[in-house]
């Protein structure tokens, strides 16, 4: 019995390439619904892990209000901040003011919103993973900028050395910035007091990174504030920050993927069926002649889903291959929901999606091959034998 | 003992709401090594016995006992099973599987016994040298001409050495020389290798080659030619 379902399977799978130009449309369509599939996997775990990247586990930031609250509507002020950087567990803390304007983009020409964010000298100190790989940094006191890589990728005149008017003061950009591909990369930096006066924030900022002393502090930096409900704080993980930020778009992007997918994957699988029903129907005398000589049903069934299986295992490949070499990489940014601003970020195809796409075309191909098969074995051989 | 042994058999198709008597109280009684040639217009009934006697179908009512085996009520599994071991089927268009070369093509009964792989291909040869065609094992159907497809498939229906050979028009699809030639090959298998053959024909010359014809007529008539 093994023998035979291995022995047809064999033969029909020898059969496959002479096939191959008709099955096509198994192989098209499923490809392109794990092609889909992959690519918006791919965008939803790459924003998720351009956000998470940017949190490094003994840094924290410190709002003003509840710890949901967000950098932009947060404000402390000078006693706050005086405050924080001298309380047991802060190893160094870096006041910043984060606003946020408008620049046209490069791709669309439509405005959209890049952070300005406002830093003294500790912020590098805070964030040593940020280099400058381009120009120079910020001159104190001067109307100068630092770009990340990706807010001069994504928007229009943030070049070296180009000149920008942001909230009606002008700005030279001076300095090109990484920070291994997080979040701060969307970013444009200035110097705070500079930035406090351009954009009338005079002594106010709206954040706080600290550099913790160790994994307890947090906890103790947490209580202190508890204890002290007057100075209305909240200090978060940089990880666990970024973690919320990125989890509602995150959510989102797969919801839709998993959506968008799921339509397709119905088409791809009728498509499948057809094609299996036509396959098994131009074997019909084929088949009943196999039974006819003794092979078994089984065998049949086996051998008509492994052909469409495998059909739709190259589809998945193929898809697979395309979402790979056609996205893997590839830069796209979105509005972060958290925070207001663009968010540049790398498709990441990685291995386990690449899996959850093979798997759905197996799926597929399973399903698509199924009913055919079943009514290949079920057919009286008689009546087969004639050919109707 | 008749290796064949049909009693008070009918078979009857429903169309819709319309029953089709195709067979009905047929007795036919066939011995070891005999050749039959089984004639009658087309629609009545032929193949369908054909089909009985092959264990590839059922009698609506009867007996159908074959090689020493009552089908009547066998599963479709142990029916194939004795398919394998007892009937081989030539058909009027070859039904040889057109990716498999000649040699496959006749392997393909012996997949079903224990045999291991050489011992498959040197049986598959023997009965191609049977047919004469043992310089053409490797090639594939479509690169042999109608008689020597038909060649590959008798091949194929003696290679699992069954003791009936059941043939449906197997000269049906060739010209007068050619089925000439098939028709003395099916005579040797019974001849020299005691192959008990029935086979259905139109062709009043091919039914010369067999022992004795019967003629099968208004679906339910046998009787025997003079
Ligand atoms: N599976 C079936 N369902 C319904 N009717 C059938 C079926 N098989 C055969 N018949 C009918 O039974 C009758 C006899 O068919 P059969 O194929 O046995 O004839 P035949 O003598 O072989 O004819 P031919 O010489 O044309 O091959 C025909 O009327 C046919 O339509
Ligand atoms: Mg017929």
């Amino acid at each position: 019995m093994l023998g035979q379902i291995f022995q047809i399977t064999l033969l029909n799978l020898r059969n496959l390439p002479s096939r191959l130009g008709s099955s096509s449309v198994i192989v098209v369509g499923i490809g392109g619904v794990v092609t889909v599939l992959v690519a918006i996997l791919a965008m939803a775990a790459g924003f998720s892990a351009t956000l998470n990247r940017a949190g490094a586990p003994d840094r924290a930031i410190v709002l003003r209000g509840g710890s949901s609250s967000a950098e932009l509507s947060s404000t402390i002020d000078l006693q706050r901040s005086q405050y924080v950087a001298t309380l047991d567990g802060v190893r160094l803390a870096s006041g910043e003011l984060y606003t946020v304007t408008d620049i046209p983009k490069r791709a669309t020409l439509l405005p959209s919103n890049v952070v300005i964010r406002g830093v003294e000298q500790s912020a590098f100190e805070v964030r040593p993973e940020l280099r400058i790989v381009e120009g120079r940094n910020f001159t104190t006191g001067r109307n100068e900028l630092i770009a990340g890589r990706g807010a001069s990728a994504q928007f229009l005149g943030i070049d070296l050395g180009a000149t920008v008017e942001l909230r009606q003061s002008e700005w030279t950009v001076v300095g090109i910035f990484e920070s291994g591909g997080s979040a701060y990369e969307s970013e444009l930096w200035a110097d705070l007091a500079t930035a406090q006066s351009a954009f009338r924030r005079f002594s106010l900022i709206s954040s706080m990174r600290v550099l913790l002393e160790g994994p307890g502090a947090i906890e103790s930096v947490r209580g202190e504030f508890e204890n002290n409900p007057a100075v209305d704080l909240s200090i978060t993980s940089e990880e666990e920050f970024f973690r919320n930020q990125s989890e509602f778009l995150t959510t989102l992007i797969t919801g839709f993927g998993y959506g968008v997918a799921l339509i397709m994957a119905v088409g791809a699988m009728f498509a499948a069926l057809n094609t299996m029903y036509a396959a098994v129907s131009i074997r019909t005398v084929e088949i009943a002649t196999l039974r006819a000589l003794g092979f078994g049903s089984a065998p049949v069934v086996i051998s008509v889903l492994v052909e469409s299986v495998a059909l739709a295992l190259i589809g998945g490949l193929l898809g697979a291959a395309v979402a790979w070499f056609g996205f893997n990489g590839y830069t796209v940014s979105t509005l972060n929901q958290g925070s207001f601003s663009q968010v540049a970020f790398d498709f990441a195809v990685s291995p386990d999606i690449l899996i959850t796409g093979i798997i759905w075309a197996l799926t597929l191909g399973l399903a698509g091959g199924l009913f055919p098969a079943l009514q290949a074995a079920r057919m009286p051989i008689t009546r087969a034998l004639r050919g109707d | 003992m008749s290796i064949i042994q049909l009693n008070q058999v009918s078979r009857h198709f429903t169309k819709g709401r319309q029953k089709v008597e195709v067979l009905s109280d047929l007795d036919l009684e066939i011995e070891e090594g005999d050749f039959l040639a089984l004639m009658g217009p087309s629609g009545s009934g032929k193949t369908t016995l054909l089909n009985l006697i092959g264990g590839l179908d059922q009698p609506t009512a009867g007996s159908v006992e074959v090689a020493g085996r009552q089908l009547v009520g066998l599963s479709s599994r142990k029916l194939a099973q004795w398919r394998s071991r007892n009937i081989g089927f030539i058909f009027q268009f070859y039904n040889l599987l057109p990716i498999l070369s000649a040699r496959r093509n006749v392997e393909l009964p012996l997949l079903l016994t224990r045999l291991g792989g050489r011992q498959r291909r040197r049986n598959a040869d023997v009965a191609l040298a049977i047919v004469g065609l043992a310089d053409r094992a490797g090639h594939k159907p479509g690169e042999l001409s109608g008689g020597q497809q038909q060649r590959v498939a008798i091949a194929r229906a003696i290679v699992a050495d069954p003791r009936i050979l059941v043939c449906d028009e197997p000269t049906g699809d060739l010209d007068r020389e050619t089925a000439d030639e098939i028709l003395d090959l099916l005579e040797l298998l019974n001849r020299e290798h005691g192959k008990t053959i029935i086979m259905v024909t139109h062709d009043p010359k091919a039914a010369t080659h067999a022992r004795r014809t019967l003629h099968l007529d208004k679906g339910s008539l046998v009787r025997e030619a003079a």
